[in-house]
């Protein structure tokens, strides 16, 4: 197993690539072009915040991207309005591909993401970081820059400024510690070394987006995972430590949605690769339960990963693209 | 004086056009806590932004102080800009910005996040409006101003900086039209009362730190303040005791005495020491004044040409002057008898609390007026006056 070379050799820290002057030497050089990607859904009070970063930072100072792209799964607040008024592009999801129908969901926007933006890379940040810093980019990028092997860079938050004991538990959060990583170290064990496998933010090269298929809902990041690895090996992925992301809370009940989403993805891509055989139909909804008046009654959320193909598939992508 | 520096219309536009720089640095300004005397994060990052600006003789010092210098097509005398970079927040607060199309809302945003980011953007605004100074600009953004801070840094660094200030230009959040060239005598305290360890609280009718305080507040309302000077005595805090029932062992109170002349603040608290003096001896109680921060009367006439070019901007942007005293750098300046002004930048809301808002479109105009500002300070014919007593 190669985790702890990995580790050394594919694990990095933001402040590596302070130097930005020397990134965009860099992306200039490889006559590269790079995308950001937020995909939102009622995020009108962090919204406004990332472009402004973003654009100031990574655009106006160090022109490290090219375009941002806010992707609305139909935002009912002002979101979009907020987002354009500092000068993204936005785009409602459904009016990008319409040939292909809308669904909604994260991943859906990811998806559509890749048919509406150029870059030759890919960065994707979620809408909800409170603390937002242009490294959420940069620290991505970096190692598809420096390292042409890398194909696909993810995001993990550590804090490794003082600990008394010299080893300290390092990790994710906790439908990751409790779900993800458990099914990874059964079934996949070199993608445990991905600190935090759930996150948000990953910068990614067109030609691996467009290979691999989307699920729509919470199953789009560990899919990804899968098919990367299982296509281009674990040195096709690196990740960096940005350090801290203040972000919303979910709720535990939250947390089960996601898992039960997280559990069909896995499970999925599990039975297409042969290494599970689940021989009845598996239940679609998840159940939880609520008192009222002393008694328990259940709430049924009907959740259902349904799934984009590779983009590659569709016409008007390589038409686009490959013309 | 270039042409762009005479058209607000024109200034404002271009001022706008750096609305993102401008407010990507309030957001890593106001999102890095800085709390007086733990100025040194943002003093970081002030240094960060002066290094990528080309700014010379960069540097930090002992009290935390960041210091940048644009050297001037002459350099024939030196302007400093001013923001003091503390807040009255701790770390342990929620420092993330809300980004509205108009409106920012943070704590400490408006005092003086904004005024610090001003500061650190001055050098893109100048380069964006094809503006050098003939002369030397000092970007000084300084620590330990509010409470007990006492403009620690600002007087630091007058006292020991070798390079000497000609004029300068003070920047605070709030209000817009804010125009100060002139400090009132000021003595911040603190007087503590606190019941001896051995006090006997079982006897009926004895009096407790409370009832002490209460009756030196009473005292001290009781001490003639002249209208002439203006004078004032302002009781900012309270607090003492824990519960309903039980005397309280301890109680503080936070006052500030102002006035327009030295002697009168001085001879204020002069008789609220001899009021501590009396309570003290008479109860037996612990009673304590700590003095936490004092200013002197001072400031430069209404003439002078740093307010008359103020005054002139202000008119040219449609601006509507608020002119009062300051208690804030702009009072060590002109005790050290370096003409000055303090301007504000845009309307604040909730100042000092967690709902602390300012509006972005008023920014322009504050920022344009700043720009406005120094242009004039460029014109040839204008050297440091005096100060008034």
């Amino acid at each position: 197993m190669n985790i702890d070379a990995w580790l050394k050799s594919n694990t990095f820290h933001h402040s590596t690539f302070w130097d930005l002057k020397q990134l965009v030497d860099e992306k200039e050089r490889q006559n590269l072009k790079i995308s950001l990607c937020i995909p939102t859904l009622n995020e009108e009070h962090t919204i406004g915040k990332e472009i402004v970063i973003f654009r100031s930072e990574l655009m106006t100072r160090y022109p490290l991207i090219d375009e941002i792209a806010v992707i609305d799964s139909g935002s009912t607040d002002r979101t979009l309005e907020v987002a354009a008024s500092f000068g993204a592009d936005t785009y409602f999801s459904g009016d990008i591909l319409p040939s292909q129908g809308f669904k909604r969901g994260k991943g859906e926007n990811l998806w559509k993401a890749i048919h509406q933006l150029e870059g030759d890379i890919i960065v994707y940040v979620d809408a909800d970081i409170t603390n937002i810093h242009s490294r959420f980019v940069y620290g991505l990028v970096a190692p598809l820059l420096y390292q042409p092997e890398t194909q696909y860079v993810k995001a993990f938050y550590d804090r490794p400024l003082a600990f008394s004991q010299g080893i300290r538990p390092s990790g994710g959060g906790r439908v990751t510690e409790i779900l993800t990583r458990p099914l990874f170290s059964l079934f996949f064990p070199e993608l445990t070394a991905l600190m935090q496998p759930l996150s948000g933010e990953y910068a990614v090269r067109r030609k691996v987006l467009e290979e691999i298929a989307f699920p729509i809902g919470y199953g789009v990041e560990i899919s990804h995972l899968i098919d990367v690895y299982t296509k281009w090996g674990l040195y096709a992925f690196a990740q960096t430590d940005l350090d801290k992301r203040v972000h919303r809370n979910q709720d535990t009940r939250d947390l089960g949605k996601m898992a039960f989403g997280i559990l069909q993805s896995f499970l999925n891509r599990a039975q297409q690769l042969g290494m599970v055989d689940v021989k009845s139909e598996v239940s679609s909804i998840l159940r939880q339960f609520q008192t009222r008046e002393q008694m328990f009654e259940q709430k049924q959320f009907t959740i259902v990963e349904e799934e984009r193909p590779p983009i590659i598939t569709v016409d008007e992508y390589r038409e686009k693209f490959h013309a | 004086m270039n042409e762009t520096m005479k058209n607000p219309e024109d200034l404002r536009k271009l001022v706008r056009e750096c609305r993102d720089l401008l407010l990507a640095n309030l957001v890593m300004t106001a999102e890095t806590a800085s709390p007086t005397f733990g100025e040194a994060n943002r003093v970081r990052f002030l240094l960060d932004r002066f290094r990528e600006s080309g700014l010379d003789n960069i540097s930090s010092d002992e009290v935390n102080n960041a210091v940048g210098f644009l050297p001037g097509t002459t350099g024939d005398k030196t302007v400093a800009v001013v923001a003091h970079l503390d807040t009255v927040f701790e770390p342990k607060e929620n420092h993330a910005l809300s980004l509205g199309p108009d409106r920012v809302k943070g704590i400490g945003i408006g005092d003086n996040s904004l005024g610090a980011a001003v500061l650190v953007t001055l050098p893109m605004l100048l380069r964006h409006l094809k503006f050098q100074p003939s002369y030397n600009l000092l970007l000084l953004g300084v620590s330990r101003s509010l409470g007990r801070g006492n403009l620690g840094g600002i007087r630091f660094l007058l006292e020991n900086s070798s390079m000497k200030i000609d004029q300068a230009v003070c920047l605070e959040g709030c209000p817009l039209g804010r125009l100060n060239y002139t400090s009132v005598a000021m003595m911040r305290g603190e007087i503590a009362v606190q019941m001896p360890d051995e006090y006997d609280f079982s006897r009926f009718g004895v009096y407790g730190a409370i009832y002490r305080l209460n009756d030196i507040i009473n005292r001290i309302l009781e001490i003639p303040r002249p209208s002439r000077p203006q004078t004032s005595i302002v009781f900012g805090s309270i607090e003492g005791g824990n519960t309903f029932h039980q005397l309280a062992r301890e109680a503080k109170l936070r006052f500030e005495v102002r006035s327009e002349s030295d002697e009168v603040a001085g001879g204020i608290l002069q008789s609220i020491r001899g009021i501590i003096d009396e309570v003290r001896a008479r109860s037996g109680v612990q009673i304590e004044l700590e003095e936490i921060a004092w200013r002197q009367h001072g400031g430069i006439p209404f003439d002078h040409p740093l307010v008359q070019i103020s005054r002139e901007v202000m008119r040219t942007l449609d601006i509507s002057p608020q002119i009062g005293p300051s208690m804030s750098e702009l009072a060590a300046l002109i005790a050290a008898k370096i003409p000055a002004v303090t301007l504000g930048l845009t309307q604040v809301h909730n100042v000092n609390t967690l709902e602390e808002t300012v509006e972005i479109e008023p920014m322009f105009d504050g920022i344009a007026q700043v720009l406005g500002v120094l242009a004039g300070l460029d014109a040839p014919h204008l050297n440091a006056q005096g100060v008034t007593p």
